[in-house]
């Protein structure tokens, strides 16, 4: 592989507080130099250039939970779909739910999804393992095993794990191997039914709504068992704004507990359930006004940890039905950047902050040695323009199905290229934006 | 009338009550009052939908509103064909929007349709090219009872704004309750919604109405008094703790009623649950009770729908279709 280089971009790395004019250089899949000093001068012979044009370079993106359609839901996504999308996305690592049919609950499963990933030599995918055997809430599933098969983590994705003794056990198990827990934080008798945010909406429609209290009840529950148990909790994608002050009061108690949110929970509203648009149906349910103002500040002052796509496909048949019967979920691998830019474009998010929540935030959580642009990491590398407006249409989608909530949305800013290991993989080609000196 | 009427229904589809302002309510009243006495003659039919394909696609079952729209679209000249789910195709895996193609295909004129799901029939219309009437879709709307009730009390009270309407029982699952209380609201009168709080959240205040958990105060100088029906599923412990409770405190009954106007209209979309949601005796009381009223008044509305939602595609020479009584 020849060494490239990436000149005259505006170069963003949240972990050193870099937002400055510079260059960055990648030799052997590795970032080898970068910074404002880098400017075409003294670089290695052999070297390819690439002028950025005054564009932003970041951190590969990582995705804290994808599904990847494998198995069994391949009409849905196959992992090189979701692999594609990612790249297109500016993701550079992702991690697969285990609600795929059958569930990860095995390690040879988790293998199995490792090995298949690796062979399309794109972007990096990890895989989260079951928390109990089946997703069932009933028996722990091998931890053990399955951290030692390399899962980065266990949880039986949107099924909350609803008897607490079983929760309790989970949390003390996984401890012993220091394996991250993450929770869906949703009641499930309280949600049982219900189909989107429970209010004066859900009313009008004539939809059974999940009470915002379903979140907070499970919420609150859990963390209680993080302060029993010591182990670590990654809370998935709360919606609620009693859920924000909930986290911000237990880190400040010292927990040991991460939370994260979705593009579509930060941007949209229970509102966009009307006519019955079966692409607002959501797990966790779309909320309120309140909510995302309390959200955006939560993700802003650092009580959110990351933001996560929650990328779920669904093929048409399962979203052309009545609401209540149509399967819930939104792709949202290939918008989440441009959501989270708007945020930033708002005022409302600085772009460290923007960066570090999409990127170091998230390889945090999982311990993952990405996000970062610094000499000796992997060339995990994003390159967008961050004023480029672009719609979001089906048809410009990656993904194998186009179930996005934010169909039809001009956002501002778009990205240009993604880089694992130095490797293109978004153009898929050697990038446009190349220029030889 | 002091505005002017309106002639025209400018809506393609009858989906909810949400859909129609002031005006259009009117128009459908004005016009089924109108056939209110075609249906008191011997010779009952009409010509004006001759030609025309009615079906009736009934994913729910239900006897008396299926026969309401036959017998309305019959006494209008239309060929009208039933379709129950359990005789479809959608037992065999067909999806909804299949369905609604395949009867497109078929070139009727007017669909209607009711289905346990809300905004079911919103989806199927926007697949089809022709008319199509809401039966009743999930907890949503109801539109055609909300309209024979309005109807049934303009008769029979002269008037519907400044009437205190009390809406009794399963507000939370009710489409009837929805429809009325928008159509109610619309017209002018004062509504409340009266019922146990599994029943009645407070949402339900987003309609504009008064919300009462005590069915004594909630009769309070009430005109009419709408009941509905509570589902046998809802009444064994799950959103109330038994029957003979919820008759105690929430069944319409001598005693209870005696807190409402004199000259009080009961009501009820049936089919009744006698003794659970309503006392026989009161059901019974033809002073009281506008229960068969409703009945009449839904083939009325019924056919005065069908006309207003045709009229567009009838030649001219129809002009507006039938003309009332010396008209």
């Amino acid at each position: 592989m020849r060494p490239f280089a990436i000149l005259n971009a505006r170069l963003l790395d949240p972990e050193s507080r870099l937002d400055a004019r510079g260059g960055l250089l990648v030799v052997e899949g590795r970032i080898a130099d970068l910074g404002p000093q880098l400017d075409g001068r003294d670089l290695p012979a052999d070297c390819e250039v690439l002028d950025a044009d005054g564009r932003c370079l970041a951190p590969g993106l990582v995705d804290l939970r994808v599904r990847l359609g494998e198995p069994g839901y391949e009409h849905k996504e196959r992992i090189d779909t979701a692999v594609a999308a990612a790249a297109a996305g500016g993701f550079t690592s992702i991690a697969a739910l285990p609600d795929t049919r059958p569930p990860v609950d095995d390690p040879a499963m988790v293998e199995s999804v490792a090995r298949r990933a690796r062979l399309l030599k794109s972007v990096k995918v990890y895989t989260w393992a079951a928390l109990t055997r089946g997703l069932e809430g009933r028996e722990l599933a091998e931890l053990g095993l399955l951290a030692e098969a390399g899962a980065i983590g266990a949880t039986d994705a949107d099924r909350q794990v609803a008897d607490a003794r079983i929760m309790y056990r989970a949390l003390a198990y996984a401890s012993v191997f220091d394996l991250l827990v993450q929770t869906h934080p949703e009641d499930a008798s309280l949600a049982r039914g219900g189909v989107m945010n429970a209010g004066v909406v859900a009313t009008r429609l004539g939809l059974a709504g999940v009470p915002r209290w379903a979140e907070i009840i499970a919420l609150e529950r859990d963390l209680r068992l993080v302060e029993a148990t010591g182990a670590r909790l990654h809370v998935a994608h709360i919606t609620t704004a009693e859920a924000v002050a909930a986290i911000r009061d237990a880190k400040a108690r010292g927990l040991p507990v991460t939370c994260d949110v979705t593009p579509h929970h930060l941007l949209l509203g229970e509102e966009e359930v009307e006519g019955w648009r079966t692409y607002a149906r959501i797990v966790p349910p779309l909320r309120t006004a309140r909510d995302r103002a309390a959200l955006i500040e939560g993700l802003a002052d650092g009580t959110i940890d990351a933001v996560a796509s929650d990328h779920t496909p669904q093929d048409q048949d399962s979203k052309r039905l009545p609401f209540a019967q149509a399967e819930p979920g939104t792709v949202g691998l290939e918008t989440a950047l441009a959501a989270v830019l708007e945020l930033v474009h708002a005022g409302s998010l600085p772009w460290q902050r923007a960066i570090e929540v999409l990127s170091t935030g998230p390889a945090r959580i999982l311990r993952l040695p990405a996000g970062r642009l610094t000499k000796g990491a992997p060339a995990d590398l994003v390159l967008f323009d961050p004023d480029e407006r672009w719609t979001v249409t089906e048809t410009g989608l990656h993904s194998l199905s186009k179930n996005t909530v934010f169909e039809g949305r001009t956002f501002r800013g778009r990205v240009l290229a993604t880089w694992v290991d130095g490797r293109p993989v978004y153009p898929r080609f050697r990038t446009g934006l190349a220029t030889s000196p | 009338m002091t505005h002017l009427a309106r002639s025209r229904f400018p809506h393609r589809h009858l989906l909810g009550i949400a859909q129609l302002e002031a005006e259009d309510i009117e128009l459908v009243l004005d016009l089924a009052d109108s056939y209110v006495e075609v249906q008191r003659r011997p010779e009952k039919k009409l010509e004006i939908l001759r030609g025309f394909t009615q079906i009736n696609l009934f994913f729910e079952s239900s006897t008396r509103t299926r026969t309401s729209f036959e017998l309305a679209g019959k006494r209008l000249g239309a060929d009208v064909v039933n379709m129950a789910v359990q005789h479809s195709a959608i037992r065999k895996g067909e999806t909804l929007i299949d369905t609604a193609m395949t009867l497109n295909a078929m070139r009727p004129d007017v669909l209607v349709i009711r289905h346990a799901d809300s905004g079911a029939v919103a989806l199927l219309a926007r697949h089809v090219r022709c008319s199509v009437i809401n039966a009743g879709d999930g907890s949503h709307e109801h539109p055609t009872q909300a309209l024979l009730d309005a109807l049934t009390i303009r008769r029979r009270k002269g008037r519907i704004a400044g009437l205190t309407v009390a809406i009794c029982g399963d507000i939370a699952h009710s489409r009837v309750a929805r429809s009325n209380m928008l159509l109610l609201g619309r017209l002018g009168a004062r509504v409340r919604a009266v019922g146990p709080r599994t029943l009645v959240p407070r949402e339900i205040a987003s309609y504009g109405v008064e919300i009462h958990h005590d069915m004594r105060r909630g009769l309070e100088g009430a005109d009419i008094v709408m009941m509905l029906r509570l589902q046998t599923e809802r009444m064994q412990g799950s959103f109330v703790p038994s029957v003979r409770e919820y008759f105690r405190f929430y069944g319409l009954t001598r005693d209870k009623l005696r807190h409402a106007a004199p000259d009080a209209l009961i009501m009820h979309p049936g089919p009744m649950n006698r003794g659970v949601e309503i006392d026989g005796e009161v059901a019974d009381d033809i002073h009281r009770s506008a229960i068969l009223d409703q009945v009449e008044m839904g083939v009325a509305v019924r056919m005065a729908c069908l006309d207003l939602l045709t009229r567009d595609r009838r030649p001219a020479a129809d002009g507006d279709g039938f003309r009332p009584e010396g008209g």
